[in-house]
């Protein structure tokens, strides 16, 4: 055998940056306390604290990486020491760096409001552990820079989140569990299908080198996998016509769970899109931006009008998750600049807003005892839950100074400079028929007299109302200073649309 | 061979669709088994399909020589297999467990979450 082997051309041989490894921290971090609660699922009085200090520490590492990425540029780190493509390598660039940081935050909301109101048969069947392991899938897809680990990712996460929508097992949870389980299983099936095609034509999974390995292909069936990954994506996003599992099953669970999911789940699904659409495949986007276009304004009007039609108020703010999706779209369909940046801030914005509005719906809904529209009443005399409930109704309905508003003005301005004439009314439209929707169920929960003073005087105990308060500040910092998340989300969208400064970083100096 | 492949693969799409269209749910999940199974042979197959030679180097190779077979695909797929095995397990007790408390595993009368005629919200008050 000759001498030692030379590994500089197949291996990293210099140690990864201390700073770098943040990159990992926000997926290692919780696995490992997920697989720790797993087994220590008999102490139930450890779990809520280690899921609540693990969240906790998961939102200080994300931010610190937000951090790191906005003052130092693209983090990544390689798996395994095999030079990129080979190995895998978790690339953090702004976008995947807010997204990250804003769901652990709202994961960290969820975590403590679930201290409260999970009840103990919930907790011996590993509430905390999905919930945990759901934010590592989570925080992964964020996170990675490789397609097919954003699979495997995807199934974490949707794997855990069959636990927490089930755990409780009423017939709703089953009901609803069995078919968002089946058609999230078919939506990732249809990724895992685009993601071997995309292997077939360009021979490497990792995005950065995707991105280079684009342009130089020359007839390609590029159009088929763009296809593809948006009919996969989409239906994670519950956009039109793939959103029927959204409204069937997330008002079934507890309503902490209702609350992540609907903040953070479908988001993932836009980020994706964002992700591969716009990073990965710029020219077949712009091919298929007015189907997106279709597609964006479709899916905001038809949720908007399946929430005014809902008189249950947590199958309402289901409907109202769907609506904003459309809005994140038209940001894709229109693809300039400042139109993806404000879809970017739209989802900001509404992983924040919709979660705190879930969970008003859950202390709505404890006090009256009722979710119905036809009973609800009477919340006057409570201050509180009335401010939260108007801030959050300005803030969804892109009311000044609420935060949906400017990325709206942002989407609207972009719409109108590229010349969508109905793409602009169709946001318009749907933010009326959502004031509409938000204007009644303020009227009828705060201004209507209790209709049922029986079932008020029993009440049950009422929980810690601290999350949803937090989310609302943020939510309502988000609309009176809109500046600093203006500016994030512009980075986000320039490092999208420009993504030399991604593979640069991936693949440094080697070519 | 890649061409036959594909035909197979086709085949077994065909098939998967097929029993997904179904109203009752076993069949639904069996049709997923079958268009998983279809996605990890799409998945071979995209890997360029070569069973001579293994990508094995002799000690005093620096680099492979020749065409081998491509060992990615077999990983991609045996991620896969473990993923939607899985789900099916899941899906199945949880398809089962459904049947148990509502009674029925036809989709169309599967309306608990959903229930059939709900009121529209009040107009006034």
């Amino acid at each position: 055998m000759a001498g030692p082997i030379d590994i500089t051309g197949a291996m990293i041989t210099t140690a990864t940056p201390a700073g770098d490894w943040l990159a990992i921290v926000p997926i290692a971090l919780p696995i490992i306390a997920g697989a720790s609660l797993l087994m220590l699922r008999k102490r139930l009085h450890w779990q809520a604290p280690i899921a609540v200090a693990t969240l906790a520490l998961v939102s200080l590492a994300t931010m610190a990486l937000f951090v790191r990425v906005w003052t130092s540029g693209t983090v990544v780190m390689t798996m395994g020491r095999w030079l990129p493509p080979f190995g895998i390598s978790f690339t953090v660039d702004v976008l995947g760096a807010l997204f990250a940081c804003t769901a652990s935050l709202v994961a960290l909301a969820c975590g403590v409001a679930a201290v409260q109101s999970i009840e103990r048969p919930a907790r011996r069947y590993g509430y905390f552990p999905f919930l945990l392991l759901t934010s590592v899938g989570v925080n992964g897809a964020f996170l990675t820079g490789d397609i097919f680990n954003m699979y495997v990712w995807f199934e974490v996460f949707l794997i855990s989140s069959f636990g927490l929508l089930v755990v409780g097992s009423t017939r709703a949870q089953l009901d609803g569990t069995l078919k968002y389980g089946v058609l999230n299983l078919i939506g990732t099936t249809l990724f895992l299908i685009a993601t071997g095609y995309l292997y077939g034509v360009l021979g490497t999974l990792n995005m950065a080198d995707i991105v280079r390995k684009v342009p130089q292909l020359d007839g390609a069936p590029l159009m088929t996998l763009a296809a593809l990954y948006l009919t996969a994506f989409a239906m994670k996003a519950a956009a039109f016509p793939v959103q029927a599992w959204l409204p069937a099953a997330y008002h079934t669970p507890n309503v902490v769970t209702s609350a992540f999911f609907g903040g953070v789940l479908t988001k993932v699904g836009v980020y994706a899109l964002l992700r591969v659409l716009v990073l990965l495949f710029p020219m077949q986007l712009a091919g298929l931006s007015g189907v997106m276009a279709w597609i964006a304004a479709v899916t905001m009007v038809l949720g908007a009008l399946g929430a005014l039609a809902q008189s249950d108020i947590r199958r309402m703010v289901g409907f109202l998750v769907i609506s904003g999706v459309g809005v994140m779209l038209s940001g894709l369909a229109i693809g300039t600049g400042p139109a993806l940046a404000g879809g970017i801030f739209y989802a900001l914005h509404s992983m924040v807003a919709l979660t705190a509005f879930y969970l008003l719906a859950g202390f709505i809904a404890d006090r009256a005892g009722s979710a119905s529209l036809h009973v609800l009443g009477g919340l006057s005399s409570v201050p509180l839950l009335t401010g939260v409930a108007f801030i959050l109704m300005l803030c969804i309905a892109g009311l000044p100074p609420g935060s949906g508003l400017w990325p709206k003005i942002m989407v609207v301005r972009a719409a109108l400079e590229a010349q969508h004439g109905w793409l602009t009314a169709a946001i318009l439209v749907s933010s009326l028929l959502t004031i509409i929707t938000l204007g009644r169920f303020f009227l009828l929960t705060v201004w209507r007299p209790a209709v049922a003073d029986a079932v008020l005087a029993e009440g049950k105990r009422s929980s810690w109302p601290g999350p949803m308060l937090a989310l609302t500040a943020v939510a309502l910092l988000m609309g009176l200073y809109p500046e600093p998340f203006v500016q994030a989300a512009s980075r986000a969208a320039d490092g999208l649309l420009d993504p030399a400064a991604y593979v640069q970083a991936v693949f440094g100096g080697q070519n | 061979m890649e061409a036959v492949f594909s035909l197979l693969v086709g085949l077994f799409f065909a098939a998967g669709i097929y029993l997904m269209l179904s109203k009752a749910i076993v069949r639904i999940l069996l049709g997923i088994v079958v268009f998983g199974n279809a996605v990890n042979l799409l998945i071979f197959a995209a890997g360029r399909i070569m069973r001579e030679v293994p990508p094995v180097m002799a000690p005093d190779m620096m680099q492979l020589t020749g065409q081998t077979a491509n060992p990615l695909p077999q990983a991609l797929i045996l991620t896969a297999i473990v993923i939607s095995f899985s789900f099916f397990a899941f899906l199945l007790v949880l398809t089962f467990r459904t049947y148990q408390e509502v009674g029925t595993d036809d989709t169309v009368k599967l309306r608990v979450a959903e229930p059939e005629g709900e009121v529209l919200p009040p107009m006034g008050y």
